[in-house]
């Protein structure tokens, strides 16, 4: 049997996507879930998109009937949120195939995402950071304190040992470890950029701006934050909404706030500007402004008001000026065309476009992959 | 069988493992293994385990999920083995040697299953050239009938493919078609009653109620000859391949999903028996034998977290093993039969042990015999429900949580065979193909206390009709109430019936 041609599943890949976004099939639309592969709650959130398609058949709904599972537990204790499919649900048809599930940490996320997308280590700006000596307990060692003693590892030697000499016995399976199988916990020096960093998020809220768009600044959000946070030991976020007017909000607001009306992008630029001199000097700070929206703006007054605000305020102090323009149902605006045509050649300013929760992916790699 | 693809080191592997496996008196068609790397082995796991299937975009999602779920969450498929003669099992490039091995036990012994267990005697053992027929037969009808058309089609079938007799391949079930020709409707009924010697005698022996019921049932009968199919009809597929107006390629299409269906029906039916006897093999082969010491650490990593439990799921793999090894010590213990059950010394049954060593036997009885909805009802017990701590649970709309429901063993017991009857799936029938004479579809939802999904069901109806071309009805609970819904081409209505 020859192994097949990765077109295979490329080509039904490519027919699946484009049901999902909407370019054919649109009947199938209705029947689509737009699934997370690692949910969040609280302040941060992990996102990776997973639509599904489920066609309709006769079954029993999923809260219905329950099941049984397995565990410890009393009688009327919870064992998992209701959106969840537990136990046994429908009996796969899958040939004997098995997924285990590993946990990853966010550390390990982003880890993940910098080799996934080739970013650069970020450099920190200038020479006033200082790389710091950071004491992290993620190593092992033969010696140490009591206190540090790491169970597992010295079971797992003292296992090893035994077997090896064969003192191992499976019917009276006794471990007992010896000075020379015992594993301490122990630290590692990690070099850390010492500095600080602050995100500032800026987004559009005006009426054009849709829950779909404000998604997609949440999940686009998540990753930079997640990637920042893994180069820094600190990170401040701020938040910022504008539509006419700017005005600071905390983070929950920041994603559920709608608000209607018009749009004065600079007013948001001016906020943020303000914010940064009195909070953030530019000499002691790493800072990043992201700025979400649709690319309509008021008449071309404001925009050039932005270009200057950008080009003789903001762009010297940050490290990087990231500008991400969602397609709202109206369409996308010009702001995106009209900061390339004036700015295009700055180094600080990213500018990218996000259609949809495809192009989330490039925009990261925009966004993070200058390593600044 | 030649395994070009085997590294030395792996072909050394499985010829030893295989040479326990038969020690052990496993019974398995010939292994064909192919080591392919992640992406190739997540296509191939995508699409069901077979290199060649149709096009279609459900094979796209699911190895878009399988990729993510590799790449984001580290989800990892070890192993893939489908039910052929001979069989393939897919290894996965790059693992280590003891991975290699103990996944090499566990497909030996599904392989086994596959081909000694009684609920896969009716499978096609050439499965994969008949996969791939029906891919080029699609592929054909795509040429001539154009891409969207047959897919359309192809998404209207699947939303079908669970409306199988999934015991049909093993009984003769009444035939839909009705063989005796069709009573008249002029002819009166003549209610003959019983015999009557004496004149005066006749009220007494025949009261008028009497003929009444006897006219009566006869009437039934003749409604039920007139019936169409005869008998409530579980294979809906074969009904509408029967009977639907279908022109030839949608024949097709129609027939290799449920083809398909009928194949992958044995697997769904036994997965905790088939995960649990893999389990048992692959354990009992790496522990007793195969394990080099410098592979123990690893081998326990692996296997505990094959077997692992957690937030409460029931993991098929952990439950199948643990019955088939509860089964073994109980009949070689002589755990069983009149005299154990009826024992009500605790203490006694505990240290009951008749030394029978029938265990192994018994085992492989088992195997052979059962399918998960037999082998749950005849050997879960009480104490492996309390040492396994099995419970049921429900769902509590007010806190929109699961909740645990019960640790008792009949209530744990009823709620999995519940969940595993019909694949947890619920049951339908056709019950007239000429519903008030109008050549309308009238299924029947036989109500178990779980209601269908509504949403779902209207949408599978308009499926339906798609095919049957006719109006489609309904017979099934919705919200407590016994209710008739009509989808009649362009509107549903729904009416309660009692």
């Amino acid at each position: 049997m020859a192994p097949m041609s990765i077109r295979r599943a490329e080509r039904d890949l490519n027919r699946f996507r484009q049901i999902v976004r909407g370019k054919i099939k649109k009947d199938l639309r209705k029947y689509m879930s737009h699934g997370e592969m690692i949910g969040r709650q609280g302040k941060r959130y992990v996102s990776i998109p997973l639509p599904q398609i489920d066609l309709p058949q006769f079954r029993y709904g999923a809260k219905e009937g329950g099941g049984v599972g397995q565990g410890d537990g009393d009688v009327g204790d919870p064992i998992a949120s209701g959106d969840g499919e537990q136990g046994m649900g429908e009996a796969g048809s899958e040939p004997g195939s098995h997924v285990l599930e590993v946990d990853i940490t966010l550390e390990e996320l982003a880890q993940i995402l910098g080799e996934e997308l080739q970013l650069p280590n970020i450099e920190p700006k200038g020479k006033k950071n200082i790389i710091s000596q950071k004491d992290r307990y993620s190593s092992i060692r033969r010696t140490g304190p009591d206190s540090l003693r790491h169970f597992k590892r010295t079971y797992r030697e003292a296992l090893r040992r035994q077997i090896s000499a064969g003192d191992y016995n499976p019917d009276d399976p006794v471990i007992v470890p010896i000075h020379e199988d015992m594993r301490y916990r122990s630290w590692k020096e990690t070099l850390m950029p010492e500095s600080n960093a602050v995100i500032i998020y800026m987004m559009d809220v005006s009426g054009s701006m849709g829950s779909e768009q404000k998604e997609l600044v949440r999940i686009t959000a998540f990753w930079i934050e997640t990637w920042l946070r893994s180069q820094y030991k600190e990170i401040d976020m701020r938040y910022i909404v504008h539509d006419a007017a700017a005005k600071e909000v905390d983070q929950e607001t920041f994603y559920h706030i709608r608000e209607g009306g018009g749009t004065k992008i600079s007013s948001a630029y001016k906020l943020c500007n303000r914010l940064i001199d009195e909070r953030y000097p530019a000499a002691e700070w790493n800072i990043y402004p992201f700025h979400f929206s649709d690319g309509d703006n008021w008449g071309g007054g404001d925009t050039r008001e932005c270009i200057d605000l950008l080009r003789k305020e903001l762009l010297p102090k940050v490290n990087l000026f990231c500008y991400g323009q969602v397609r709202s149902l109206y369409g996308s605006g010009r702001f995106a065309h009209d900061l390339e045509e004036y700015l295009g050649n700055e180094d600080d300013l990213v500018i990218s476009e996000i259609a949809d929760r495809d192009d989330i992916y490039d925009s990261i790699k925009d966004f993070l992959g200058k390593g600044k | 069988m030649k395994n070009a693809q085997l590294s030395p080191e792996l072909q050394a592997a499985r010829e030893e493992i295989e040479a326990y496996a038969h020690e052990y008196g496993l019974d398995f068609f010939p292994i064909i293994y192919e080591v392919l790397d992640y992406r190739t082995l997540y296509e191939t796991a995508a699409m069901g385990g077979f290199p060649t299937r149709y096009p279609h975009w459900r094979f796209g999602m699911e190895y878009d999920q399988l990729m993510k779920g590799h790449i984001w969450q580290g989800s990892t498929i070890y192993e893939m083995v489908i039910n052929t003669n001979p069989s393939y099992s897919y290894l996965l490039e790059g693992n280590e040697t003891v991975t290699q091995k103990m996944v090499m036990a566990h497909v030996t012994a599904h392989v086994d299953f596959f081909k000694n267990n009684m609920w896969f005697a009716h499978t096609n053992r050439k499965m994969l050239d008949e996969m791939a027929n029906h891919s080029t037969r699609i592929q054909r009808l795509i040429d001539h009938y154009g891409y969207e058309v047959v897919e359309d089609f192809i998404d209207t079938c699947l939303s079908l493919e669970n409306l199988i007799d999934y015991h049909a391949p093993y009984i003769k079930r009444p035939d839909a078609r009705t063989q005796r020709p069709i009573v008249g409707d002029d002819e009166p009924i003549v209610v003959e009653g019983l015999k009557v010697e004496r004149e005066y005698m006749r009220d007494y022996i025949n009261p008028p109620e009497f003929l009444e019921r006897r006219r009566q049932k006869l009437e039934e009968e003749r409604l039920r000859q007139k019936r169409f199919p005869e008998n409530p009809q579980r294979d809906v597929l074969l009904f509408l391949l029967n009977y639907a107006p279908l022109e030839n390629w949608q024949h097709t299409v129609l027939e290799i999903v449920r083809d398909e269906a009928y194949y992958f029906a044995p697997q769904g039916m036994t997965k905790i028996m088939n995960e649990g006897w893999a389990s048992y093999w692959h354990s009992k082969i790496m522990t007793q034998k195969a394990l080099q010491s410098s592979e123990i650490v690893s081998f326990a990593d692996l296997h505990s977290g094959v077997v692992a439990t957690g937030g409460g799921r029931l993991n098929p793999y952990k439950l199948g093993l643990e019955m088939f090894r509860d089964i073994e010590e109980r009949w070689n213990k002589g755990k069983f039969g009149k005299e154990y059950d009826d024992c009500e010394d605790i203490a006694a049954k505990r240290s009951w042990d008749k030394q029978l060593g029938f265990g192994r036997q018994k085992i492989f009885e088992v195997r052979r015999l059962y399918n998960d909805v037999t082998f749950i009802d005849e050997f879960l017990t009480p104490e492996f429900v309390m040492e396994q701590k099995l419970f049921s649970f429900r769902y509590n709309s007010d806190t929109d949580l699961y909740e645990i429901a019960s640790r008792q063993f009949k209530e744990v017991k009823e709620k999995l065979l519940f969940r595993l009857t019909n694949f947890g799936q619920p049951y339908i029938y056709v019950e007239d193909g000429n519903y008030a004479n109008r050549g309308e579809l009238y299924l029947r939802h036989r109500y178990e206390d779980v209601e269908l999904k509504n949403d779902y069901a209207r949408e599978t109806m308009r499926n339906l009709h798609k095919i049957w071309t006719r109006p489609v009805h309904l017979e099934t609970v919705v919200r407590d109430k016994r209710s008739l819904i009509t989808f009649d081409g362009r509107d549903f209505s729904e009416r309660r019936i009692d």
